[in-house]
C-alpha cells in the first residue's frame, strides 16, 4: 500500500467517523483489559456476540472491544453507546436478559448498573459515577473509547493529526518549543522538563540518534503504562513520531515488560497497521521524513526502567546503570544521542501539539501542568485508573474518586511513588497533586502508583517489604546500595521478629542518609524512602515493636501470641472452619482456642476473624 | 558457521536443537540480540540449563561468560527444571497489602515449595513475581496463562488443586 497523505488521513477519519455514529446503531463497549480479562471479560463477550446473533440483532448492534476502562474493580465492564450506560460485574448468563432490555426493550437492565455505595442510588450514565466525575482524560482520552487494535478508530479521534502537523508544518524548533511552553515534566517518576531534554537531544551532533519509550512498568501498584498500552497504543507510538523529527532520529524502540503479553500484543499489531499506512517507515505522509519502531521485550529487572540500565539491556547486556554525565541526551544508546520517555509523557504528547503547548500550560499548577494518572489500589473502594488535573488533593483522589476505604477501616496512609517514594499520612492528605509538594511530605509523584492502606497495615512490615524488594533488585555494582539496602533489610527483619533494639531506629536514620548520598543511580539514592517516610510518620510503631515486643497493626507474626480473647469472641466459629490446621477447638456457643502445638501461624483465622478477637 | 560443540542433555530433544540453532541462526548479526536469543531457548526447553547456555555462546560468537552474566542478570531466566505448572505469586505492593503473604505461606505449607523451587514431583514451580500489573484483582496469582484474582489463603489450594 503506498503511503498515506494528510487528505487520505482525513478521509479515514471522516468515514470512520460516519461509520462509528451511524444512527440506529447501538455500540456495545466491552473493556478487554487485563483485569476484565482475568475476570471473565472474553466469555462475557462471546455469549454477547452468540446472543446477538441468535437474536438476529446485527445490524442494530456492534461489540466494540475496547483497552482498560479503568474500573478495574467492577470487571467485566460494558458500556453502551448513545447514553454511556455503565454495565457492571456482568456474567455470561446475565447476557440473554441484559440483551432483551437493552437491544429489544431499550431500557437499561437495572440490577447491573453501577450502585453508589454512599447514596444507595442506582446511577445510569458513566459520567454520573463519581469514579469518572472527577477526572480529566488527557493521556488515557481514547480508554474504553475505541478498539485499540484498529487504527482506524484512532484515526476517527484525531490521530496521526498531530504526527502530520509535526512533520509538515513545523520544525525542529517548533517542536520542542510547544513541548517546553507545555510544561510537561517526565510521568515516570523524576519529573525532568521533556521538553528540555528535547531539546539537549535535539542540539546533540550526530546523524544517528534513537528515540525511547520506556515501557518497563516495574513500581509495584502502578498499572497505567499498562494500560495505556493496551487501550490505545498508537497514541505512543504518534507521541514517538513527533519525538523522531524534534530531534531527527530514525530509529526508536520500546522497551517492554516481559510480563504484558497483552500490551506487547496490542503493540505489535499497532505498529504494524502503522506501517502498512506508511505512518511509519520512509517518508511518512510525504514529509520526507523516516522512522520506525521496534519492540525490545526486557526479562524481569526492575533496575532497567533506569535510563542508562535500559539502555544498557537493549545492547544485549546486564541492565547495569552508568555514572551521568554523559548524559543520554549526548551519549545513549549504542553511545550515540538518545531521548527516553515514559508511555505517560509521549501519550500526551498529540494532544500538545494539536492543541498548542500554551494550552496544556494552562491545567494544573504552577511547576506541574497537565494532568496525572493514577492506579488506585490497596484497600480503597474504587480501584482502577485514574486521571485527574494536577493540583488535585488526595483526599479527593482517595474519597472522591476513590470511594474511601472498604469495611469500615480507618485510612493510614497512602504510598507514593513504589519503593523509591514514601507513604503520606491522614495529616497531609490535603496535599495537591504536584511534583514539589508532593516531596515535601516525604513522598514522590512516581509513576503515579497510589497504595491505600487501612489501619490493618504494619507500617515497619511495609518498610519491611519495600526494603526486601530493592536489597533484590539492586544490580550489584555500587557498594552503598549493594550492601546498605541488605543491612537496612536485616535490621527491619529483626525489628519485625521481636528482636529489635534501641539503637537500631538510629542505625536505621545513619545507613539511610549514607545510602542516599553514595549510591550512583537512582534506585539506590532514592531506596531508603520507604524507610525514612515511615520513621517520619509512623515512629511510633517502631518503638511499640522495639520496646514492647508489639504490632500495634497484628501484621507481624513473631509479635503475635496466637490467642483468642475469650471477652470478645462471639463463638460464631469461622476461624474454627477455616483453619487448616485443625488447631482450633470451638463448640457453638463457646468461645473458642487456639492450641498451639498444632498451630502453624499461617494467619488464615486473623483474616476470618471479624471482631479482632485474636491477637 | 558450522556449531563448534555439540549439545548433549537430557531435556533437550533433537528436535529442539533443530529449534534452538534456527533462533540463533536468525539473530547471529543483530547487535545485542542475547536476551531475545535466551527467551525464546528458553521458552523451547523450558529453562536454560549451563549447557545450553554454552551451546548459545558459541552460536553467538559470544564469550560464555558474558552469556552466563546476562542469563543471570534477569530473574525471567532460570538455570533449574520447572515443574508442569508455573504458580506466579503476585508480590507487588497491592497485593502484599491484600494479604499475599498468607497465601504464599499456605501454598509452602501444603506443597512443601518455597519461592523459586519446584515440588519433587515436578507438578508445580512457585515463583513469587514484582508487580503482575493487575492490582484491580489483587491479591493475584497466576496458573499457567491464567489469572486468578482476590485469591485468599483458604481458596488457593482448592484452585491449585485442579491442575494435575
Amino acid at each position: 500500500m503506498p503511503n498515506l497523505t494528510v487528505l487520505d488521513l482525513l478521509k479515514i477519519k471522516e468515514d470512520t467517523q460516519v461509520f462509528l455514529e451511524a444512527p440506529g446503531i447501538t455500540t456495545l463497549l466491552i473493556c478487554g483489559g487485563t483485569g476484565c480479562h482475568a475476570t471473565g471479560g472474553k466469555s462475557v463477550k462471546e455469549a454477547l456476540e452468540n446472543e446477538i446473533q441468535a437474536k438476529g440483532l446485527g445490524q442494530k448492534a456492534r461489540i466494540v472491544e475496547t483497552g482498560c476502562n479503568g474500573f478495574c474493580a467492577m470487571g467485566p465492564i460494558m458500556v453502551v453507546q448513545p447514553g454511556g450506560i455503565f454495565y457492571q460485574k456482568i456474567k455470561p448468563e446475565d447476557i440473554p436478559e441484559l440483551v432483551d432490555h437493552q437491544l429489544i426493550q431499550g431500557k437499561p437492565l437495572e440490577r447491573l448498573l453501577y450502585k453508589d455505595p454512599a447514596s444507595k442510588k442506582t446511577v445510569v450514565s458513566q459520567h454520573d459515577i463519581p469514579f469518572f466525575a472527577h477526572q480529566m482524560p488527557l493521556a488515557l482520552r481514547n480508554k474504553g473509547i475505541i478498539n485499540p487494535e484498529v487504527i482506524e478508530h484512532y484515526i476517527a479521534r484525531d490521530g496521526y493529526m498531530g504526527a502530520a502537523k509535526a512533520l509538515l508544518e513545523m520544525d525542529k524548533e517548533d517542536i520542542v518549543e510547544q513541548v517546553r511552553l507545555s510544561g510537561l515534566r517526565g510521568r515516570g517518576g523524576a519529573g525532568f522538563p521533556t521538553g528540555v531534554k528535547w531539546d539537549f537531544a535535539s542540539k546533540s551532533p550526530g546523524d544517528v540518534k534513537y528515540v525511547l519509550c520506556n515501557a518497563d512498568e516495574g513500581d509495584p501498584g502502578a498499572f497505567m503504562d499498562r494500560s495505556i498500552l493496551e487501550a490505545d497504543p498508537h497514541a505512543v507510538l504518534e507521541g514517538m513520531i513527533i519525538a523522531s523529527k524534534a530531534i531527527n532520529s530514525h530509529q526508536g524502540y520500546i522497551y517492554a515488560r516481559t510480563e504484558y503479553p497483552l500490551a506487547i500484543r496490542r503493540l505489535e499489531i499497532a505498529i504494524g497497521q502503522a506501517r502498512n499506512y506508511g505512518l511509519l517507515g520512509q517518508n511518512i505522509l510525504g514529509s520526507g521524513h523516516d522512522f520506525d519502531i521496534e519492540i525490545y521485550q526486557g526479562a524481569g529487572a526492575f533496575v532497567c526502567g533506569e535510563e542508562t540500565a535500559l539502555m544498557r539491556s537493549i545492547e544485549g547486556k546486564r541492565g547495569m546503570p552508568r555514572p551521568r554525565p554523559p548524559f543520554p541526551a549526548i551519549q545513549g544508546l549504542w553511545e550515540k544521542p538518545t531521548i527516553l520517555n515514559n508511555v505517560e509523557t509521549l501519550a500526551n504528547i498529540p494532544q500538545i501539539i494539536i492543541r498548542g503547548g500554551a494550552w496544556y500550560g494552562g491545567i494544573g499548577t504552577e511547576t506541574s501542568k497537565g494532568t496525572k494518572v493514577f492506579a488506585l489500589s490497596g484497600d480503597i473502594n474504587n480501584i482502577g485508573l485514574v486521571e485527574v488535573p494536577m493540583g488535585t488533593s488526595l483526599r479527593t483522589i482517595i474519597y472522591d474518586v476513590g470511594g474511601g476505604i472498604p469495611n469500615k477501616k480507618k485510612f493510614k496512609a497512602v504510598q507514593l511513588g513504589g519503593p523509591s517514594g514514601g507513604c503520606v499520612p491522614e495529616a497531609h492528605l490535603d496535599t495537591l497533586v504536584d511534583y514539589e509538594a508532593i516531596a515535601k511530605v516525604g513522598a514522590i509523584m512516581g509513576s503515579g502508583g497510589a497504595i491505600v492502606m487501612d489501619e490493618n497495615t504494619c507500617m515497619v512490615d511495609m518498610a519491611r517489604f519495600f526494603m526486601d524488594f530493592i536489597q533484590d533488585e539492586s544490580c550489584g555494582k555500587c557498594t552503598p546500595c549493594r550492601e546498605g539496602t541488605r543491612r537496612l533489610l536485616e535490621i527491619l527483619i529483626k525489628i519485625c521478629d521481636g528482636k529489635g533494639e534501641p539503637e537500631d531506629l538510629n542505625n536505621l536514620e545513619t545507613l539511610s542518609a549514607m545510602i542516599k548520598d553514595a549510591s550512583l543511580c537512582g534506585l539506590g539514592q532514592t531506596a531508603p524512602n520507604p524507610v525514612l517516610s515511615t520513621l517520619r510518620y509512623f515512629r511510633d510503631e517502631y518503638e511499640a515493636h522495639i520496646h514492647e515486643k508489639r504490632c500495634p497493626a497484628k501484621r507481624c507474626v513473631a509479635l503475635l501470641k496466637f490467642e483468642i480473647n475469650p471477652d470478645i469472641c462471639t463463638a460464631c466459629g469461622s476461624c474454627f472452619r477455616s483453619c487448616p490446621a485443625e488447631a482450633i477447638e470451638w463448640q457453638k456457643k463457646q468461645p473458642a482456642r487456639i492450641n498451639r502445638d498444632k498451630c502453624i501461624k499461617c494467619m488464615t483465622c486473623f483474616e476470618k476473624c471479624k471482631f479482632d478477637a485474636i491477637f | 558457521m558450522i556449531q563448534s560443540f555439540q549439545i548433549e542433555h537430557p531435556d533437550i530433544t533433537p528436535d529442539m536443537v533443530g529449534r534452538i540453532d534456527a533462533v540463533v541462526a536468525e539473530n547471529r548479526s543483530k547487535s545485542g540480540s542475547v536476551i531475545t536469543v535466551l527467551r525464546e531457548c528458553q521458552n523451547i526447553v523450558g529453562y536454560l540449563p549451563v549447557e545450553l547456555i554454552d551451546y548459545i555462546s558459541s552460536g553467538l560468537n559470544l564469550p560464555q561468560s558474558h552469556v552466563y552474566g546476562v542469563a543471570s542478570f534477569y530473574s525471567l531466566f532460570s538455570m533449574k527444571p520447572k515443574g508442569r505448572h508455573m504458580v506466579k505469586v503476585c508480590l507487588g505492593t497491592a497485593c502484599y497489602v491484600k494479604g499475599i503473604k498468607e497465601v504464599i505461606s499456605r501454598i509452602q505449607n501444603t506443597y512443601h515449595l518455597e519461592a523459586g523451587g519446584t515440588t519433587d514431583d515436578r507438578r508445580f514451580s512457585l515463583e513469587a513475581v514484582r508487580c503482575l500489573g493487575a492490582c484491580g484483582l489483587a491479591p493475584v496469582m497466576v496458573v499457567n496463562h491464567d489469572t486468578h484474582g482476590d485469591i485468599s489463603s483458604d481458596k488457593v489450594i482448592s484452585i491449585l488443586e485442579k491442575y494435575t
